[in-house]
C-alpha cells in the first residue's frame, strides 16, 4: 500500500471529523452527572465545608491528584508544585466574615485551578500555551509552553507552578498512564479532562471519600452541582476581579 | 598554468579520500548491518503503512499531539479503517513497541538524537520495572 | 565600518578583555542554568519574576529615553544636540538587545522562544511588547548606521532618514508604555494595576536615561577627547532634573492612593515595600536607600549653582541612575509579588548565579556600546 504523507493525513483528517463529533457526544453523556442537554457543558466543582475532613488530618483529594498526575514531592518548599493543596479560610477569603462557625473555618480548604469564565492566564500567554476550551476547561499544552511564567503573574488565585528543575527525580511512583512534565514549564490542574475524556470523574471527586467534592456542568439544569448551588450559600474566590470562577465553597 | 593541476590534483586526491566510505562501501557491495529491531509481537499492523511509519512518525506523533492536547480528540482512525487510541505510551509503547528495543535502538542507528519526548512521556516497561 | 573598533589604545582594549571575561563569566553560569533549570536563581512559585524582568523593564526605559535627545534636535533643531543623538541612538541599540537577552535567560524553556513567532497571541501584551521592541531595535539600527555612513562619506544624512527618525520618536514612547502594560493589565497584582504605571515608566525611564548619557559624555570626554560641549551637559541635567522630578511625584501619588484608600492589598503591598508588613521587613532598606538617592540627587539638582559643579552633577546623575535602578529594576518587580494572592510573604534574593548571568547581560551591553562608539568617535574625528 503506497501512501504519501499528504494523502495520509488528508484522510486521517477527514475521519478525524468524524470521531470528533461522535466523542464528543458521548463525553457529554457519559461525564456529566445526568444527561438530558446535547450542549458543549460547563465543568465546575463545588466543595463542600461540612463534608470535608481536613481537620482530622484527610488529605485523600490531594493525593489522588498527585498520584494520577505524577504531581513531584519537591523538597524546597519556594520551588513546590501543587495542583490541589490547602490553604487556611482567612488567606482564601480574608474579606469574608471572621464570625461564621469556626467549626467550618477554623480547618484547611481545599485549593485548585479555579477554570476561570474569563481566564486572566490564557490572555496574556504570548504562545497560546494556555487556553480555556468550550468546555470551560483551562488547559496547558506543555509542548509549547516557553516558561516565560508570564500565567503566573496573572493567575490571582495562586494557582499555578512551574517547573524550576526536572520533575522526575522527585516523583515518587511514576504514573505511566500521564506525562510527567519537563523542567521550565508551567503546569497547574487540568480538571482531569484526561479523565472526563473517558467518561470518569475527576480524581480527586473519586478519591473523596466523603463525597465533599461535588463535580458537574453548569449548563445542565438537573445537575447535581446546579441543584447544590440553588439550595446552599457558596462563595467564590476573588469574585470582585470578573474571572468568573468555576469553584465554589458551600458553607 | 602549473598550479591549476597542482589545485586540481588535490582537489580531486582529497574529495576521493573524503568520500573514500562511500564509494568503496559501493563497489565492494557491503552494506551496514541493518539495526536489529525488536517487532511487535502480538500487532501485524501498525497505525499506518510502515514505509509511511519510517519516514514521517514525527509528523504524525506531532498530529495526534495536537489532537489529543489542543483539540480534545482522543480516537485515531487509521488508513485502514481500525481506531486507536492517541496516546504515545499506551498506544504507541503500551501495546506493541519496546522504547528501548525499537524507538531508542532505530534512533541510535541513524545518529538522529533522541527526541524530546520522553523527558515528560514514560516508557511503561521502564515505569514496570521501577514499581517491582 | 565595525573595524574601527577593532584597533585601539591599550586601555581601550584592557576594557574590552574585562568586559569579554564577564562575558564569559555568565555565559557559563548561564550554561549551568540551562542545564539545571531556572532552580539555580532565587525566584520561586510566589516571586515568579525576579532581577531579570525587573533589569528587562529598566532597559527598556533606558532605550526609549532616546527620544530625549532625538526630539531636541530633530524636531526642535537644537544643534547643541549635533553630538549626542547618535550617542542616545546607539545606547537604544545595545539596551534593547540586553532586554532581549533578560527575557531569553529568564525563559525556562529557551529554545522554544520561536513558539512567540509561529503562534503570535495577539491577545497577549508580551507579543505586542515583542512587536514595539524589535521594531525599536530596526529603527534605531538603521538611523543610526545611515546617519554614520553618511558621515564617512562626508555626505549629508539620506533625505529619507528624516521620516524614520520621526516614527522612531512615537515608538519610543510605546516600547515603554507597551512594558507597563505588560503589569497594569493584571488585576491579580495590586501593586502594578494601576492607570498611572505608564507615565511613571516613562518619567523614571526619561531621568535614569539621560542621566547615563550624562555620565557617558562625561567618559567620552576624558578617554576619547570627544566632546559635545557643556551646553548639552546642562540641557540634559534639566531633563534629568524634570524627569526626576515627574517620577518621585507619580511615586508619591501611588503611596498616597494605595495607603490613603485603605484596599488590604495595595496597602499590604506599598506597606512591604516601604515599612513592616505582618513584622517582616521585606524591601523596606532597599526602598529607603533608593529612595534617599533619589531625594539627595534632586536636592543637587534643584540648586542651579550645585548643578552646574561638574562633580556634583556626576554624583546627581549616577545617584538618579543607581536609585531608579534599584527601584525599577528590582523592586518594583518582586514587590507585585508580595503579598501573593493567598497572603504570603516569600522573600527574593537573587542568588550568585542570577547576578553572574546579569553582569554578562550587562557587559555585553557595555561591551557593544563601547566598540559602537568607538567607531561613532574615530569617524567623527576623521571627518574633522
Amino acid at each position: 500500500m503506497k501512501l504519501t504523507r499528504k494523502e495520509f493525513l488528508l484522510t486521517a483528517a477527514a475521519t478525524l471529523a468524524g470521531i470528533a463529533g461522535t466523542k464528543t457526544l458521548s463525553t457529554v453523556k457519559a461525564a456529566a452527572d445526568d444527561s438530558t442537554g446535547a450542549s458543549t457543558p460547563r465543568w465546575a466543582m463545588a466543595i463542600d465545608f461540612q463534608k470535608c475532613r481536613w481537620d482530622q488530618g484527610c488529605n485523600q483529594c490531594v493525593q489522588s491528584c498527585n498520584e494520577a498526575h505524577n504531581i513531584p514531592d519537591v523538597p524546597q518548599k519556594s520551588h513546590e508544585v501543587k495542583w490541589i493543596w490547602k490553604e487556611q479560610y482567612k488567606s482564601v477569603f480574608p474579606q469574608q466574615s471572621q464570625w461564621i462557625d469556626p467549626a467550618l473555618t477554623s480547618h484547611p480548604l481545599m485549593l485548585l485551578c479555579n477554570h476561570c469564565g474569563t481566564p486572566p492566564c490564557t490572555r496574556v500567554c504570548p504562545t497560546g500555551a494556555t487556553w480555556k476550551r468550550d468546555d470551560g476547561i483551562v488547559m496547558m499544552d506543555w509542548h509549547r509552553c516557553i516558561g516565560c511564567r508570564y500565567c503566573m503573574a496573572a493567575c490571582p488565585y495562586d494557582s499555578r507552578s512551574f517547573d524550576f528543575a526536572d520533575p522526575r527525580p522527585d516523583i515518587v511512583n511514576i504514573n505511566p498512564a500521564f506525562p510527567t512534565r519537563t523542567k521550565g514549564v508551567v503546569e497547574k490542574c487540568n480538571f482531569c479532562e484526561e479523565r472526563l475524556g473517558k467518561g470518569q470523574r475527576p480524581a480527586c471527586v473519586e478519591g473523596c471519600r466523603e463525597h465533599a467534592l461535588i463535580f458537574g456542568d453548569l449548563n445542565d439544569p438537573a445537575s447535581q452541582i446546579r441543584s447544590v448551588l440553588r439550595s446552599r450559600y457558596a462563595m467564590q474566590r476573588n469574585q470582585e476581579l470578573g474571572t468568573g470562577p468555576a469553584v465554589f465553597y458551600l458553607l | 598554468m602549473r598550479e591549476r593541476v597542482l589545485i586540481g590534483t588535490g582537489l580531486a586526491l582529497f574529495l576521493a579520500l573524503f568520500t573514500y566510505p562511500v564509494w568503496w562501501a559501493a563497489a565492494s557491495g557491503t552494506r551496514a548491518a541493518a539495526p536489529q529491531l525488536q517487532l511487535p509481537q502480538h500487532a501485524s499492523a501498525c497505525v499506518a503503512p510502515a514505509s509511511f511509519m519510517r519516514a514521517s512518525h514525527m509528523q504524525l506523533l506531532s498530529s495526534w499531539r495536537n489532537d489529543a492536547v489542543r483539540r480534545g480528540v482522543h480516537k485515531f482512525r487509521s488508513p485502514d479503517g481500525r481506531v486507536y487510541d492517541v496516546s504515545l505510551s499506551g498506544t504507541c509503547l503500551g501495546q506493541c513497541h519496546s522504547k528501548a528495543e525499537f524507538c531508542d535502538r532505530c534512533h541510535a542507528y541513524s545518529g538522529v538524537s533522541t527526541p524530546s519526548c520522553w523527558q515528560c512521556h514514560n516508557d511503561p516497561q521502564l515505569a514496570a520495572r521501577s514499581i517491582q | 565600518m565595525i573595524e574601527k573598533a577593532l584597533t585601539g589604545s591599550k586601555r581601550y582594549w584592557y576594557w574590552v578583555s574585562l568586559l569579554l571575561v564577564c562575558v564569559a563569566t555568565g555565559a557559563v553560569m548561564y550554561m549551568r542554568q540551562l542545564s539545571y533549570g531556572l532552580g539555580v536563581t532565587g525566584m520561586s512559585r510566589e516571586v515568579s519574576w525576579g532581577l531579570y524582568i525587573g533589569q528587562f523593564t529598566f532597559f527598556v526605559g533606558v532605550a526609549a529615553s532616546a527620544v530625549m535627545v532625538v526630539i531636541p534636535y530633530y524636531l526642535h533643531n537644537a544643534k547643541q544636540f549635533a553630538r549626542v543623538a547618535i550617542i542616545g541612538e546607539l545606547l537604544a541599540v545595545s539596551s534593547i538587545i540586553m532586554c532581549m537577552l533578560f527575557i531569553l535567560v529568564d525563559l525556562g524553556q529557551p529554545e522554544r522562544v520561536l513558539n512567540v513567532l509561529l503562534f503570535p497571541a495577539p491577545h497577549s501584551v508580551m507579543f505586542w511588547d515583542m512587536v514595539s521592541l524589535s521594531g525599536y531595535l530596526l529603527l534605531n539600527a538603521v538611523i543610526a548606521y545611515n546617519t554614520l555612513n553618511a558621515e564617512q562619506r562626508g555626505l549629508p544624512s539620506p533625505s529619507w532618514l528624516k521620516p524614520v527618525v520621526y516614527l522612531s520618536i512615537p515608538w519610543a514612547i510605546s516600547i515603554h508604555t507597551v512594558t507597563a502594560f505588560l503589569y497594569s493589565g493584571l488585576a491579580a497584582r495590586p501593586l502594578w494595576m494601576t492607570a498611572v504605571m505608564a507615565p511613571r515608566f516613562l518619567a523614571s525611564a526619561f531621568a535614569a536615561g539621560p542621566a547615563l548619557l550624562i555620565l557617558l559624555i562625561v567618559i567620552l570626554q576624558k578617554s576619547a577627547g570627544y566632546d559635545p560641549g557643556e551646553e548639552v551637559i546642562g540641557k540634559l541635567a534639566t531633563i534629568v532634573t524634570y524627569a526626576a522630578s515627574v517620577s518621585t511625584f507619580l511615586v508619591l501619588v501611588e503611596i498616597f492612593t494605595g495607603l490613603y484608600s485603605g484596599m488590604p492589598h495595595d496597602r499590604e503591598a506599598l506597606t512591604y515595600q516601604y515599612g513592616t508588613l505582618h513584622g517582616l521587613w521585606g524591601m523596606t532598606a532597599w526602598m529607603w536607600f533608593s529612595s534617599l538617592l533619589m531625594i539627595g540627587a534632586l536636592f543637587v539638582l534643584y540648586i542651579p549653582s550645585l548643578r552646574k559643579s561638574r562633580v556634583a552633577l556626576i554624583t546627581a546623575c549616577g545617584a538618579v541612575f543607581v536609585s531608579l535602578w534599584m527601584e525599577k529594576g528590582l523592586a518594583l518587580i518582586v514587590g507585585g509579588f508580595q503579598p501573593s494572592p493567598v497572603g504570603v510573604l516569600t522573600a527574593y534574593r537573587p542568588t550568585c548565579t542570577e547576578w553572574a548571568i546579569a553582569l554578562g547581560i550587562w557587559s555585553l551591553g557595555a561591551l557593544m556600546l563601547t566598540m559602537f562608539l568607538k567607531v561613532t568617535v574615530t569617524i567623527r574625528a576623521a571627518v574633522q
